[in-house]
């Protein structure tokens, strides 16, 4: 795969003029160099951040879920928005290395580690809230069927929320295992590389003992291919099930056919704007211009244009629907929906989701840096909004007009969103200090093919 | 987790010795020998353990070792089984649970079994028969006395009284200028005192709520005998005294008339609230009988109710036809309304739509002849002697002369001549009982001043309220639960009050106090036992009658009616005039007079009509809010805040909420009395403003002015969005024209779905998701609500609330929307004239922009609108939407039809909640109970035992909702298994089915083919609640027939 030749036409995914030993090193420094001023002052705030969110869950187990601004009708809001969310980021991920790689899409090397690293650490923001929007979040063990003392007491398996479980925990754990796999080589590259006997105790036992033998390899290539055969239905039925937490139930605006595919699309746009806003700031903190190239941000950004618009179209098909069904209940909540007292909300989703990522279209713009950055962060203020538009706006007007009522969040409901927001990003900081942020072992498999310095070398042989 | 650990291991060791020991009883045969009993070897061998011989010396004969230690081998054992046991016990600490069992069992109480006692509420304010369910000794519920005649049907304040029973603000000991004293000194220093005020012959004033008590009626004149220097008045604190002032001028005797709506064809109501307080209230069984269309098809009847009046009142929420008019415009419509139906002259005329309106009243009343009635809440004696000559005119059978009703006494003559000669320094003493007039006053603090200025003040009160402060003396009496005594409510109807429970404080009634102070040594059981056989009870035993709580004695009364000088009246009433704004006070269905202001179901009960809880407000009409710029905000969760504004009327200023309410009349304005801080009640209970300031000469209607003040107040209001939006389909409802002639499916459809394209009824098995269990076996249990019997009262929803534990959550959290009712009544008001527009309308909405704007325009109540009340609880569906959701199985079906809630299995997802399409579950956001944040009765002791123990309180972080009281049908269905025979119909009873006066809620065993629920399951009125949603409720409605014209 490696010696595949590649035409002249396609542009080197890696650029400089990059050694294997350039590529190694490159990786490497993050590691093995100091954290600069930057770094603290970041995973300071993120930590803060984390510590208040832990601090007000902690008040909501110990008081009761009345902290948060739910009531009667309202009894989601920003717990299930913020679960859901955090879930649809976390389909880059695989998306990136497990479809991609089947498709071989090289330029997925670049960023599938990080990507990755993305989604578990979203998935595990996401698992939180299913938990703690609990009453009584101490029992949380009972959705899963395992023995107990209860009797014959077992799990309702008609439950999506049950469904959920097991979507979650699957997808969690294969994600796992896929990215640690990937991960292997590289570990043990910096093992290798380590010269304080710490670090290199450390990174030979993250790294289970890899020799690079043959068979190593060749064991590493198959359990990839097996691995990203098994991620790929994932990334459909993840989100399916989670679409499947609405449109199973009765309520008008959630009880809808079109969820599954509009939510893995929509999942799939939160999730490379999600790539894009982290990336684009990691290949300029961690010097890695020439592996994370304008190209690919392009290439993310096209996927965002392309998934922000067949959710434009789940929208617009909803609304169609609405009117086409002939059932008043569902017309009115769609009409509330982008008219009622949440008309911002909708409004908002409607431009951050639909409008905005059409600017992709002008290749100027989808390969500005600076744009596809601020777009990133709009895509996914957007597909929060959609989340809460979907959940809130629908339960709060439903069929008996004397339940109808509206939702205000209090400052627990905030804290525990910027908590699982700092907690992400503490995550997701000590990573990039402490993990190859690029699949080296990959990139330079295909550094030969499409290396800046392989390729203008084989221009001029010819 | 230790502890389970430990429970585990201990499980396990007595699982594996009963194993062993079962293993013993078998017999393992060692030889063939031993079938022979006489052979020596065996026998030897089995009274021998050890067959060989045991080194017993060896250690024995070591005589020193053996001393020296201590510890035998079995002591060791011993320790170690002790110890074991001991570590284990230790390890597992049970929950301690203080209770003193009974040293001598009583007889009738048996642990787990209700006892049921009959017996009277009658606070002067409510009169009602009524059956008190105690448990273990503590009364925990009120209901229905069914048996009593009139008076049978308790309102949501009597439901609720069994509660102000634990109200840790109670008086709990007489007291002597706020030092506590003991009842000898007290009855010995007022003694001392009332005879010094006797031997300088001293005027003293014996001020009593309306008491309708023949006994004490005896003793107080046994009282006024012994001292002749007192005088005994009565006092409303709500008034009636005009009407009572014009019967008395008609028929001679101080009484109110008694209605009886159950025949009528047509009500004229005049400023009445008939089936609210209206006269002392008790009106709404009958008026729910004629509410409901009789007979067959294409003939039905039902009475046509035509409602004049200022404020929104139940009564006006219940009519056909409600005409917005402003109090001295009553008096004219009265006038008008006479003059035509008699055919009499009267100068000037109405404005042409009133006239219309009394046309149309006047052509009805005279095509239903005697069956017509006209109801008059005008304080005014000419108005009142008016309404009374047009039910002599019509030769009306509802209304009832002679069966007078006792229950309203009071004389505002007297009492106004008293507070003059209080103020004036005239009198020497004062004794109140069971009135606060130093709150319920108008010049209340003045009054305070000349009470302590009394030789002698005694304030009888069962809390330490504003009277009991200025007074000298507190005499703390008990709650009615806790006491004996006997009422007249009406004209042969005798009812009886006994004690339920011990009191629980050192307290006594007034009556005995009086007896003592009289020098008699009977007690009030006493005097009311000899004083019933003596002269009530004919042939009836003491026994029957206290067993039963009523006596009907066949007493007749035949008054003659004095003329009425009809003439004189209609032109005085004609003449009235009205500027500027009229205040119109009014009692709240929740609150009544105030005087259980402290009692938190009360508190949180929403109002019928504005849906408000924890408060009183300005209502006001649409139009004068804008004039005035008064206005209601929705906040961005939802709440609803008001204007402030002041409301003087010249000498007292209020600063008071303003809620705008659809229906109130342009030009008047509505302010419930009953609120306001007072003493006796705790903070949290202290809302609203105090009326009663303006409650002057006993008039309801007052001038005001009314200027806009600064800032918002905050409502806890639980309905938030006022109109139906045109859904017809949720209260379904037609014209008694249309249901007389057109087809049920003409007026109430199923709906239906298309399947291959066709069409078919929801209910069909075709176009059903769901397999259909056989439901033929056992019980089925329906509820069926009937939308015209319902009038609203929410007597259910306080049913409700103290049959199933539910947790008072305080104005704040009522605030958020997170109300507890396991039972509402949503109250819907048209957004064009009538519901049926509503429905047009929508359906006429063309386009996309047509239906922005006309959806925004329905949001919006009509200034008079038409009101639907619905009660809404679980509707059991039998297809639920919530049991297919919860991923633990906390909810699911019911072999009966309930949908049921496992509390201890729900982990708090809220996901059943969402998908509720009734939205009827209700979540424990907090801890409720032993939480100092929520200290309603469920944080102290002695709240806590109205507590219905076959009810579990729920825990912080559950979902919990109706469960069709299925405490209450197992009951039933063990004990007729007991008793080894078939279920009557009508045994199977709700807390709301029960405490329903009008009949409209009726619960059963559908598949008991005869009862009442399975017929009206088969009626042409029947529907589900979102039936097109196919959740097939187990709760069914009768559509709302209104007997409107075309």
């Amino acid at each position: 795969m490696a010696s595949h030749y590649e035409a002249p036409i396609r542009k080197p995914l890696v650029t400089g003029d990059k050694s294997y030993h350039d590529v190694t090193v490159d990786v490497a420094a993050p590691v093995e160099g100091q954290a600069n001023r930057q770094w603290w002052i970041v995973f300071g705030i993120a930590l803060t951040a984390f510590l208040w969110g832990l601090g007000c869950i902690i008040y909501t187990i110990s008081t009761g879920i009345g902290t948060w601004g739910l009531n009667k009708t309202v009894g989601w809001a920003w717990d299930i928005t913020n679960f859901v969310w955090w879930v649809g980021i976390g389909h880059a991920g695989t998306l990136i290395s497990a479809v991609l790689l089947l498709f071989r899409q090289k330029w997925r090397m670049a960023i599938n580690r990080s990507a990755e690293a993305m989604t578990i650490f979203s998935v595990i923001q996401a698992g939180l809230f299913p938990i703690i929007h609990m009453g009584r979040p101490w029992l949380a063990y009972w959705v899963l069927p395992i023995p107990n003392g209860f009797g014959s007491l077992w799990v309702n398996f008609n439950s999506p929320l049950l469904w959920d479980v097991f979507a979650i925990s699957t997808y969690l754990s294969v994600s796992l295992v896929f990215w640690w796999t990937g991960l292997l080589p590289d570990f043990a590259m910096i093992r290798d590389r380590a010269v304080r006997p710490f670090q290199k105790k450390i990174y030979s036992l993250l790294s289970f003992g890899w020799t690079g033998r043959a068979k190593d390899w060749q064991r590493f290539e198959e359990v990839s291919l097996v691995l990203a055969g098994l991620a790929t239905p994932l990334v459909l039925s993840v989100h399916t099930i989670v679409s499947f937490d609405f449109a199973t139930s009765v309520i008008p605006g959630w009880h809808t056919t079109i969820f599954p595919p509009y939510f893995v699309a929509g999942a799939i746009f939160s999730g490379f704007a999600m790539v894009n806003t982290l990336l684009i700031i990691m290949r300029k903190v961690s010097n890695l211009e020439n592996y994370i190239t304008v190209q690919h941000i392009e290439l993310m950004n096209i996927v965002i244009m392309i998934t922000g618009s067949i959710v434009g179209v789940a929208y617009i098909t909803e609304l169609f629907i609405a009117w086409y069904s002939g059932v008043e209940y569902e017309q009115y909540a769609f009409l509330n929906r982008a008219t009622g007292p949440y008309w911002w909300a909708y409004w908002a989703m409607m431009t951050c989701n639909v409008f905005s990522p059409q600017f992709m279209w002008f290749k100027k713009l989808r390969t500005s840096i600076m744009f596809s950055f601020i777009i990133s962060i709009v895509v996914n203020i957007g597909m929060w909004f959609e989340r809460f538009v979907i959940i809130v706006t629908s339960l709060h007007r439903d069929y008996l007009p004397s339940s109808w009522t509206m939702f205000s969040p209090t400052f627990v409901d905030i804290g525990i969103f910027i908590g699982t927001i700092g907690f992400f990003f503490v995550l997701f900081l000590l990573y990039a200090r402490t993990f190859p942020v690029i699949a080296q072992a990959e990139v330079k498999t295909i550094l030969k093919s499409s290396g800046e310095k392989y390729k203008k070398l084989r221009d001029g042989n010819e | 987790m230790l502890k389970w650990v430990v429970w585990n291991v201990v499980n396990v060791i007595i699982k594996r010795a009963r194993r062993t020991y079962m293993s013993q009883n078998k017999t393992y045969w060692k030889s063939v020998d031993q079938l022979d009993p006489q052979n020596e070897m065996v026998q030897k061998l089995e009274q021998n353990e050890f067959t060989e011989h045991l080194p017993v010396n060896e250690f024995l004969t070591d005589q020193k070792q053996l001393e020296d230690s201590a510890t035998s081998r079995r002591d060791f054992l011993k320790y170690v089984g002790f110890s074991t046991a001991a570590a284990t016990l230790a390890a597992c600490e049970g929950p301690v649970i203080k209770s003193v069992p009974y040293v001598v069992q009583p007889e009738q109480i048996i642990p787990g079994i209700a006892n049921y006692y009959a017996t009277t509420i009658a606070d002067g304010f409510d009169f009602a028969s009524i059956l008190v369910k105690t448990r273990e000794g503590r009364p925990i519920k009120i209901e229905n006395n069914s048996d009593a005649p009139s008076f049978g049907t308790a309102n949501a304040r009597v439901h609720a009284s069994v509660l102000s029973l634990y109200d840790t603000k109670r008086l709990q000991g007489p007291k002597s200028n706020g030092a506590e004293i003991s009842w000898d000194d007290f009855k010995l220093q007022v003694g001392a005192k009332l005879k010094a005020l006797a031997a300088t012959n001293k005027p003293v004033v014996l001020l009593t709520q309306t008491l309708a008590s023949p006994t004490t009626h005896k003793i107080i004149n046994d009282f006024i005998g012994a001292y002749p220097n007192v005088k005994h008045i009565i006092y409303d604190t709500v008034s009636s005294s005009e009407a009572l002032d014009a019967f008395e001028n008609v028929y001679g005797t101080r009484a109110l008339a008694s209605y009886d709506f159950s025949e009528a064809e047509t009500i004229v109501s005049i400023g009445a609230d008939l089936i609210g307080d209206w006269q002392g209230g008790g009106f709404e069984s009958s008026y729910a009988k004629s509410r409901v269309p009789k007979g067959h098809h294409g003939t039905a009847k039902m009475s046509h109710h035509i409602q004049f009046e200022s404020n929104m009142s139940l009564s006006g929420a219940n009519a056909d036809v409600r005409v917005p008019v402003t109090p001295a415009m009553q008096k004219n419509v009265l006038a008008h309304l006479y003059a035509e139906l008699t055919n009499t002259a009267i100068s000037g005329s109405l404005p042409a739509d009133l006239a219309r309106a009394v046309s149309k009243a006047v052509a009805r009343l005279r095509a239903s002849k005697d069956k017509a009635v006209v109801t008059c809440g005008i304080e005014d004696v000419a108005a009142q002697e008016l309404a009374i000559a047009i039910n002599q005119y019509l030769g009306s059978v509802c209304f009832q002369p002679n069966k007078p009703l006792f229950h309203r006494q009071g004389n505002a003559t007297h009492v106004g001549q008293l507070i003059d000669d209080l103020l004036a320094g005239n009198l020497g003493g004062l004794i109140t009982v069971g009135v606060n007039p130093v709150l319920t006053a108008p010049n209340g603090s003045k009054l305070e001043d000349a009470i302590k200025k009394l030789d002698l003040s005694v304030a009888f009160s069962i809390k330490e309220n504003e009277t009991a402060v200025a007074s000298q003396y507190t005499g703390a009496t008990p709650h009615y639960l806790e006491s004996w005594g006997d009422y007249q409510m009406a004209a042969g109807h005798y009812a009886l009050a006994q004690p339920t429970i011990r009191p629980l404080f050192d307290t006594l009634q007034f009556q005995d106090v009086l007896l003592s102070l009289t020098g008699s040594s009977t007690s009030y059981y006493e005097a009311i036992k000899s004083h019933w056989q003596e002269s009530i009870l004919a042939d009836q035993s003491w026994s029957q009658a206290l067993h039963d709580g009523f006596v009907i004695t066949n007493e007749v009364s035949n008054y003659s009616a004095t003329p009425i000088a009809t003439a004189a009246h209609v032109r005085s009433l004609n003449a009235a005039e009205e500027s500027g704004m009229s205040l119109v006070l009014y009692t709240k269905t929740g609150m009544g007079d105030g005087q259980q202001s402290n009692n938190p179901w009360l508190q949180e009960f929403p109002d019928p009509i504005t849906r408000i809880s924890w408060d009183n407000y300005l209502t006001i009409s649409q139009e004068d809010a804008k004039r005035l710029g008064l206005k209601n905000v929705n906040v961005a969760n939802g709440a609803l805040n008001g204007s402030y504004a002041n409301v003087s009327d010249g000498q007292t200023t209020l600063t008071v909420p303003v809620l705008v309410q659809p229906g109130q009349a342009p030009g008047s304005v509505g302010l419930a009395v009953g609120y306001g801080p007072k003493l006796g009640s705790q903070e949290e209970m202290q809302v609203g403003v105090n009326a009663y300031p303006f409650y002057k000469n006993f008039k309801s209607v007052q001038r005001v002015e009314i200027t806009p003040a600064d800032g918002y107040h905050e409502f806890a209001c639980v309905q938030l969005h006022n109109t139906l939006m045109g859904r017809g389909d949720i209260v379904k409802e037609t014209t008694l024209e249309i249901f007389n002639t057109k087809d049920k499916h003409y007026w109430n459809a199923i709906p239906e779905v298309s399947k291959n394209h066709i069409e078919m009824p929801v209910t069909s098995p075709e176009v059903d998701m769901w397999q259909e269990f056989d439901r033929s076996i056992g019980h089925h249990f329906n509820l069926s609500i009937d939308l015209n019997a319902c009038t609203g009262c929410g007597a259910c929803v306080i049913a409700c609330h103290s049959e199933n534990n539910v947790p008072v959550v305080g104005k704040r959290e009522m605030r958020k929307s997170r109300d507890m009712h396991w039972l509402r009544i949503d109250r819907y008001y048209s957004s064009e004239t009538t519901f049926e527009g509503d429905n047009t309308t929508k359906e006429n909405i063309s386009g996309l922009g047509d239906s922005l704007t006309t959806f925004g325009e329905m949001e919006q109540a009509a200034a008079n609108p038409q009101v639907a009340f619905q009660p809404v609880m679980c509707q059991h569906c039998n297809h639920a939407p919530c049991e297919t959701v919860c991923p633990v199985a906390a909810t699911s079906h019911g072999r009966q039809g309930q949908n049921h809630m496992a509390y201890n299995r729900c982990v708090g997802t809220r996901y059943c909640a969402n998908n509720c399409p009734y939205k009827v579950r209700r979540f424990n956001w907090f801890l409720y109970n032993k939480n100092d944040e929520f200290d309603y009765h469920m944080n102290n002791d002695l709240g806590r035992m109205v507590l219905n123990p076959d009810v579990v309180v729920r825990s912080r972080g559950v979902m919990e909702k109706c469960s069709m009281c299925i405490q209450m049908t197992q009951k039933t269905i063990l004990d007729a298994k007991l008793e080894g025979r078939e279920i009557k119909d009508g045994e199977f009873q709700t807390a709301c089915s029960k405490a329903c006066g009008t009949g409209a809620m009726v619960f059963g065993d559908i598949n008991d083919k005869q009862s009442k629920v399975a017929a009206l399951k088969e009626s042409d009125r029947m529907y589900h609640l979102l039936e097109h949603v196919g959740t097939k409720p187990n709760v069914m409605y009768q559509v709302k027939v209104r007997n409107t014209e075309a």
